[in-house]
């Protein structure tokens, strides 16, 4: 059960469960989606992890967590909805599995302190050397999208359909900032986010009498909460359209881009749900079965929801001189589902294994988190029990309503370059 | 039945090997919402030439047959068996690896249902010619797939380099030629011989309750009839100890280079403690040098030659063992040399006892996290039981390894005969 707690400058959602053998801290840092500060919002993960005052490199850094009984630091950046988050996780071994050990947990919050708070400084600016180096590492990162042709094939789709829109923003940022951008410049704006973005921190475990209230007191100063906007999801009015791009690719990909108008805290979020189940969320689902095993057209077919954009995905693999039947059959699928060609007994199917999924995510500590950390994005009241009971009262009326809404936006085709 | 308990992790497995030669394996973790049931065979991509049950030749049967049979078991006469999970709230999946096919599902309701699914489809196989004609079609597209993936092409650019003779170098899901020859015959003949009870294993772990669920696994087995247990006869080439080619290139679009270096083990041991001893040797070892706390990343990183994505493996099995390490690098020739050169002088390396301490400390802490996983759990206790170890008890092998036996292992693991390149570029 989440406990939830308002604390100065940030909220405390603690999750005590005997499931783990493990304790995760957790912090995450949410901020609008922005041009200006995506490619800082990218880098300053990786600078983070580079040293602080008192390990100044990454392998004393590294060395310290090794001896954390193998603490295992994550600092990344990732996109839900119209907002960026910086996610700082720590997990380590239970110490109650370890003989002779005790102070695990201070010690962990300690280092976590010293990584947050006292990065490597020089000059009021991080140092020059590591910015440097980590520039190439993010570069190489951001050219490296080129060689996953379902992200890069994403990607595309999503700067053409979303054009305008800050959704339509890389998260990895952009190599044309990374030359101008000086260590002084990232420094402040990290400054500038540890004290303005909304934060939220989780610690998930056997966590009952370890006074963890207290521990992240110690480890957090911030001094006032801000919080996030909510974005309402547009639906532009226009007709749909094709893109076509050519690449080294032997498989060409083939993905559309829906807008649902439905977000996480919307009533028809559950209905969205088991759409998308039934539709080619599941290997049951009519993208799979149709797509892939009736016509042996893809290797893959599936589907996918943003939920705090309000947006669908579709994806395949495909050969490159099957596009026309792909597609056709892919859209027949939209078709049918707006048709009501489905049965209860699909409906039924899918709802159990929608629910049989979000149950299994609360069986590992980061899953957790991320679907608890759904209500803060989402802006919602909603927690995944609330979330389980609504799927569970989906009629089939409700689910022909949500596809009636769904529209078409972008047919994304990338293909051989030998492709007609 | 039997029960065993394990103190320090506070787990209890109970287990039993049926009269059909099938050993069942049971975690219960009742905090969980979750169940996961993962039905192993002693049967890869290695197994290539062999004795079929009932007969006395060996034969060999054409690349990639154990992943095409691994798809085909899903499909039935009259359905397709993902759907009865699915009907039934499941997820369900497979993988072929080198040396085992595996078969699983997870659930949070309805476990005895989807345990009986999962037995008796796999126990059941029905193969067509019409059907295996058309899964030649979606395995050929999967094998494109990993075609335009240069991770996958590097990995196997490496095995291939190491090997002259063994069937490891060869691609899991094979050729879209070697698919082609498959026949609903050959399919048969491996499913008869491999999937015999008495060379699988069934770990359960999760929400079950141990005695009926071994109760329900029993009944199930019993209502089946098999063809007395006979050890299977395999065969392997004589594998030189040192490496096919000591450089291999591959051209392919990357926008970022690629170097692994590979590494072969000659001398797999035999024993059982010997072999566990073994891994946690490699794994402190490229630790050492290669984790992001390792002494050859700092250079690596230091000098610009690698990227997020550098890494390391190591597999050991019964009659191969590799290492590959490497990643993406602007300076691919460069790499692979650093990395040789790591490799070849860590017999003068100054390895200390706290150093020992500090990573036998991670692998400790490590260990435990992964006992998090239910799949992990399931899968790791499946794979170290059909090499004859107690998963549970290699962490107590960790715990007696001394720093002397660390340090002399380190002076004797790297031969240059044993070492090659694997290098992707575009043309």
């Amino acid at each position: 059960m989440e406990h939830i707690t308002r604390e100065d400058g940030y909220h405390l959602h603690l999750l005590h469960t005997k499931k783990f053998k493990t304790l995760h801290i957790c912090l995450k840092f949410v901020a609008p989606l922005e041009r200006n500060s995506i490619t800082k919002r990218a880098l300053i993960p990786y600078i983070l992890q580079q040293g602080t005052a008192e390990y100044p490199n990454a392998i004393e850094l590294r060395q310290q967590l090794d001896l954390l009984y193998g603490a295992v630091l994550h600092i990344d950046g990732s996109k839900k909805g119209e907002h960026h988050i910086t996610t700082v996780r720590l997990e380590i071994a239970n110490e109650q599995y370890i003989a002779n050990q005790s102070h695990i947990i201070d010690d962990a919050v300690q280092l976590l302190k010293e990584i947050i708070y006292h990065p490597k400084v020089e000059n009021g600016a991080f140092d020059s050397n590591v910015v440097e180096r980590e520039k190439q590492t993010l570069l190489q990162k951001i050219r490296a999208l080129k060689e996953d042709k379902i992200s890069l094939a994403n990607t595309r789709l999503i700067e053409e359909m979303c054009e305008g829109e800050p959704y339509h923003l890389r998260v990895h940022g952009y190599e044309e900032d990374l030359a101008d951008l000086s260590a002084g410049e990232l420094y402040n704006y990290y400054q500038q986010m540890l004290a303005e973005d909304q934060l939220d921190v989780y610690v998930v475990g056997d966590i009952e009498n370890m006074n963890m209230k207290n521990k992240i007191a110690q480890l957090i100063s911030k001094e006032r909460q801000s919080s996030i906007v909510k974005t309402d999801p547009t639906v532009p009015e226009r007709p749909s359209d094709t893109i076509v791009e050519k690449d080294q690719v032997q498989q060409a990909k083939l993905h559309f881009g829906y807008r649902t108008g439905i977000t996480y805290d919307d009533p028809n979020y559950a209905a969205l749900h088991v759409f998308n189940g039934i539709f080619g969320g599941f290997p049951s689902s009519k993208l799979f079965t149709n797509v892939r095993e009736k016509h042996s057209l893809a290797y893959y077919a599936a589907s996918r929801l943003e939920s705090h954009k309000g947006l669908l995905f579709v994806f395949s693999g495909i050969a490159p001189d099957q596009y026309d039947r792909a597609r056709d059959i892919i859209l027949e699928q939209m078709e049918q589902m707006r048709k009501g060609e489905f049965s209860e007994d699909d409906i039924a199917e899918t709802k159990e294994m929608a629910i049989n999924q979000l149950k299994e995510t609360l069986d590992n500590p980061q899953g957790m988190i991320e679907l608890h950390y759904q209500k803060v994005i989402g802006q919602s009241d909603k927690n995944v029990e609330q979330l389980i009971k609504e799927i569970q009262q989906v009629t089939k009326q409700h689910i022909i309503q949500v596809a009636e809404a769904i529209q078409l936006d972008k047919v994304y085709l990338l293909t051989s370059e030998e492709a007609e | 039945m039997e029960e065993k308990h394990y103190e320090q992790i506070k787990e209890t497995v109970y287990s039993d090997t049926l009269e059909n030669g099938l050993q069942v394996y049971i975690l219960p973790k009742q905090d969980m919402a979750k169940s996961y049931a993962i039905f192993t065979t002693n049967y890869g991509s290695i197994d290539q030439s062999f004795v079929p049950i009932n007969k006395e030749e060996v034969v060999t049967v054409p690349d990639g047959i154990a992943h095409f049979l691994e798809h085909k078991l899903f499909e039935k006469e009259d359905r397709d068996v993902f759907q009865d999970f699915s009907k039934a709230g499941a997820s369900a999946n497979a993988f072929t690896s080198f040396t085992k096919t595996a078969y699983l599902f997870s659930a949070t309701s309805r476990i005895k249902d989807n345990l009986m699914t999962l037995l008796d489809f796999v126990q059941d196989p029905y193969f067509s010619d019409q059907s295996v004609e058309k899964e030649k079609g979606i395995i050929a597209q999967e094998i494109r797939m990993y075609d335009d993936q240069p991770d996958w092409r590097a990995f196997f650019g490496t095995i291939k380099s190491l090997y002259h003779h063994h069937p490891v170098q060869i691609d899991i899901a094979g050729t879209v030629d070697s698919i082609n020859k498959i026949t609903k015959e050959d399919l048969y003949t491996c499913y008869h011989t491999f999937y015999h009870p008495s060379n699988m294993v069934l770990f359960v772990a999760g929400n079950v309750d141990p005695q009926e669920t071994m109760q329900w696994i029993k009944d199930n087995q019993l209502k089946k009839s098999f063809e007395p247990a006979n050890a299977i006869k395999r065969e392997f080439p004589d594998e030189p100890n040192d490496v096919a080619q000591t450089k291999v290139d591959i051209n392919m679009p990357v926008s970022v280079p690629k170097a692994l270096v590979g590494i072969k083990e000659p001398q797999i041991p035999d024993a059982p403690e010997e072999f566990v001893k073994k891994e946690w040797m490699l794994d402190i070892t490229l630790d050492y040098l290669f984790s992001k706390s390792g002494v050859g990343y700092e250079r690596l990183y230091r000098e610009g030659l690698i990227d997020q994505s550098f890494g390391y493996e190591a597999h050991l099995e019964r009659n191969f063992g590799f290492t590959i390490i490497g990643g993406n690098s602007q300076e691919p020739e460069k790499l692979a040399e650093v990395l040789k050169d790591e490799l070849m002088n860590l017999k003068q390396h100054q390895f200390d006892q706290d150093t020992f301490e500090r990573i036998k400390r991670k692998k400790l802490g490590q260990t435990i996290r992964s006992l998090n996983s239910l799949e992990f759990i399931a899968s790791q206790y499946s794979h170290y039981q059909l090499l004859g170890i107690d998963f549970f008890e290699s962490i107590h092998s960790l715990e007696l390894l001394s720093y002397e036996e660390l340090d002399s292992f380190l002076r004797t693991w790297i031969d240059e005969n044993h070492i090659s390149t694997c290098f992707v570029k575009s043309e």
